[in-house]
């Protein structure tokens, strides 16, 4: 598409979406999505900020420098990155197998399986962290990688199987036909056209798995503490620790990766073969 | 001959027909049964090398049944189906002699046009130089050279209907098959695209097979046309035969435009009886004179076509439709009806034809 193309698109868009009604919308989206934000920024850098002054009393660099300097920081950044990784890869490689067969076959007990991966997310976290704990101690796997990649998986299989079968299924079958007829066996035909046309759900599960895994702290915590720390773990003693302007630090380089992966992953899923594939029956 | 010597040739490839060609197509026995009905009842079609069949017929018959049958996405439960006298009912999709253009075109929206139609090269490990220059000569044999790396989601419905037909003919099949191939382009470009498909057939001499439930569509390309109804082929003759000769009371109301009346004709007037006639609405004429064997009539409606009138006839023995062209009479108008001739059909069968006993 050309930028011209593109621009008269969203100026269209523009257009129809005028009107007072929507106008306030758009100013309260802004204020609930960007004030947090916003107040998170400047608290991070900020001598202190209590209740009745506008602003922050004044400005510094001290609870970076309190937090980057904590040496046990660098190791919980590593874990953090290393383990939300692995999570992905393992929770793939378990997942998109299973989410294929979702989409395509038909088998005995294919709904029940469907509904109960939602029923794991229903469960309030702490109770099943919990009773995994229990279990964990039997198998000795307290304290280990294994242990806590086994919660973090755990946490992701929804996003990882659901996501990715809906994009299986909405591939349509007579491409795959079309790729059959064409001459290609069956394996060719996923990795050159299905897997392909499935590529941005499966990285947006992907993203949403990191970033679960990335952000998961309760079942961390119990399982991995003390001997493994990520940053969301390590979080809790940060902060127990120091004043409340070392959480803002902390959010925002938590935040780093999350917003670095969407940006990377934006340019898939919104601008490529996604939005072309679906104008094609 | 290879594709891109015969896309080079200018005369048609050199055709047999009839039975003493060999076959390009033959399938016998088909029978497919789909959730508790039989969809395919013992289907038998054979067409000639070259030759281009239409399956033509209501929704519902089958015809998209048997067409993935013979591609090979949907296994029979009984039949055999042969391609140049080699059985490939055992055979999957991807290993069969046939390529398929399918009625939404199911273009790789991931994959450019020039990748689109290379695709079936590259599975067969051809080299990069062979494969580009046969996909240029598919591309330049459809037209469509200037959007060699357009993705399809880019061009128009007749452009993408080109490409998948240029991802069918590159791999140089010996059966062509066609799933409605025109139904989601417009009137006017389908009449084009018709066209052009015939003519590519013609030239490259490639067995074909389109489904169609488009009787004019049917009628303009083929050599043949089998028509279809309730997983059975009704006939299986020429265009022009199917319409002045058609064997089952079923084919002569599919084709065309048909008077059907109970009862049989007796000194050109209709008298009750268990038989039924049927008659083109081009042979009742309608005269202001008195002539031989017309009955007086008196016209009910006219409704106009274009270049033709529909004139509805009331006469003692029957209500009939008839055509004229030039200035129509007007409703009300009184004048003479005659039936220059008609199909008598006994049980569904045809039995006489204009006033011919078979
Ligand atoms: N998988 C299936 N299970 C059960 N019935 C089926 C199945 N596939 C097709 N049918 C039935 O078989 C019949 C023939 O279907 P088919 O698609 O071959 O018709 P068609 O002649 O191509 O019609 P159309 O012109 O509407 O495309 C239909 O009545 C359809 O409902
Ligand atoms: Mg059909």
């Amino acid at each position: 598409m050309t930028m011209i193309t593109k621009r008269a698109r969203k100026s269209a868009a523009r257009l129809s979406f005028s009107g007072p009604l929507s106008g306030l919308f758009f100013v309260l989206m802004v204020v609930f999505i960007l004030g947090p934000l916003a107040w998170l920024g400047i608290r991070a850098f900020a001598e202190s900020w209590t209740f009745p002054n506008l602003g922050p009393d004044g400005w510094t660099l001290r609870w970076w420098s309190v937090v980057l300097g904590d040496e046990t920081l660098g190791r919980a950044v590593q874990n953090s990155l290393a383990l939300a990784a692995l999570t992905v890869l393992v929770s793939a490689c378990i997942c998109l197998p299973a989410a294929y067969a979702f989409a395509r076959y038909e088998f005995w007990g294919r709904r029940t399986f469907l509904i109960g991966l939602f029923a794991l997310n229903a469960f309030p976290k702490m109770g099943l962290y919990v009773t995994i704990a229990s279990l964990f101690y039997a198998l000795n796997l307290m304290g280990t990688v294994m242990g806590v990649l086994i919660v973090h998986v755990l946490g992701t299989v929804v996003f990882m199987t659901w996501i990715p079968a809906a994009a299986f299924a909405a591939v349509p079958r007579s491409l795959e036909e079309a790729a059959r007829d064409a001459g290609a066996t069956k394996l060719r035909v996923f990795i050159s056209v299905t897997f392909p046309l499935a590529l941005p759900g499966i990285l947006v599960a992907a993203v949403m798995s990191f970033l679960a895994s990335f952000d998961e702290a309760q079942g961390t915590y119990l399982i991995g503490a003390p001997d493994i720390m990520t940053m969301p773990t390590q979080m809790y003693t940060l902060v127990l620790n120091y004043p409340n302007q070392v959480a803002a630090v902390f959010s925002i380089l938590l935040a780093i990766p999350s917003v670095a992966l969407l940006l990377a992953a934006h340019k898939h899923i919104v601008g490529g073969t996604l939005a072309e594939g679906f104008q094609i029956k | 001959m290879t594709l891109i010597e015969k896309i080079h040739s200018t005369t048609p490839t050199h055709r047999e027909t009839d039975a003493g060609g060999s076959r390009g197509l033959r399938v016998r026995g088909l029978h497919k049964v789909l959730g508790g009905r039989t969809i395919i009842d013992n289907l038998d079609l054979t067409v000639q090398d070259g030759e281009l069949v239409s399956l033509l017929g209501p929704s519902g018959c089958g015809k998209t049944t048997t067409l993935r049958m013979i591609a090979g996405f949907l296994a029979p439960d009984a039949g055999s189906i042969q391609v140049h006298d080699r059985e490939v009912s055992a055979l999957g999709a991807e290993k069969r002699p046939s390529a398929m253009v399918f009625q939404n075109y199911a273009l790789w929206p991931h994959m450019t046009v020039v990748k689109n139609v290379g695709f079936p090269l590259k599975l067969r490990r051809l080299g990069k130089k062979e494969i580009e220059q046969r996909v240029d000569a598919v591309l330049a044999l459809v037209n469509l050279l200037h959007h060699k790396h357009s993705r399809p989601a880019r061009i128009s419905g007749g452009e993408q209907q080109r490409v998948a037909l240029a991802r069918a003919l590159v791999q140089e099949p010996e059966l062509l098959l066609l799933d409605e191939p025109l139904s989601n382009l417009d009137a006017k470009l389908r009449v084009k695209v018709r066209e052009d498909i015939r003519e590519i057939q013609q030239r490259l001499g490639i067995t074909t097979l389109i489904v169609t439930h488009d009787q004019e569509e049917a009628m303009s390309m083929s050599d043949r046309i089998a028509v279809m109804n309730a997983g059975k082929i009704e006939q299986f003759s020429r265009p022009a035969e199917l319409y002045s000769r058609p064997e089952t009371e079923f084919v002569a109301t599919f084709i065309g435009s048909l008077n059907r009346i109970e009862g049989s004709l007796v000194n050109g007037a209709v008298v009750p009886g268990d038989d039924v006639i049927g008659i083109r609405p081009e042979d009742v004429v309608f005269t202001l004179h008195a002539s031989f064997d017309a009955r007086p009539a008196v016209v009910e409606r006219v409704v106009p076509h274009g270049h033709f009138h529909e004139i509805y006839l009331k006469r003692d023995d029957a209500t009939l439709r008839a055509f004229a062209s030039g200035l129509p009479p007007a409703p009300g108008d009184r004048g003479h009806a005659a039936i220059q001739n008609a199909l008598t059909f006994r049980q569904g069968r045809l039995v006489t034809t204009g006033g011919v006993a078979l």
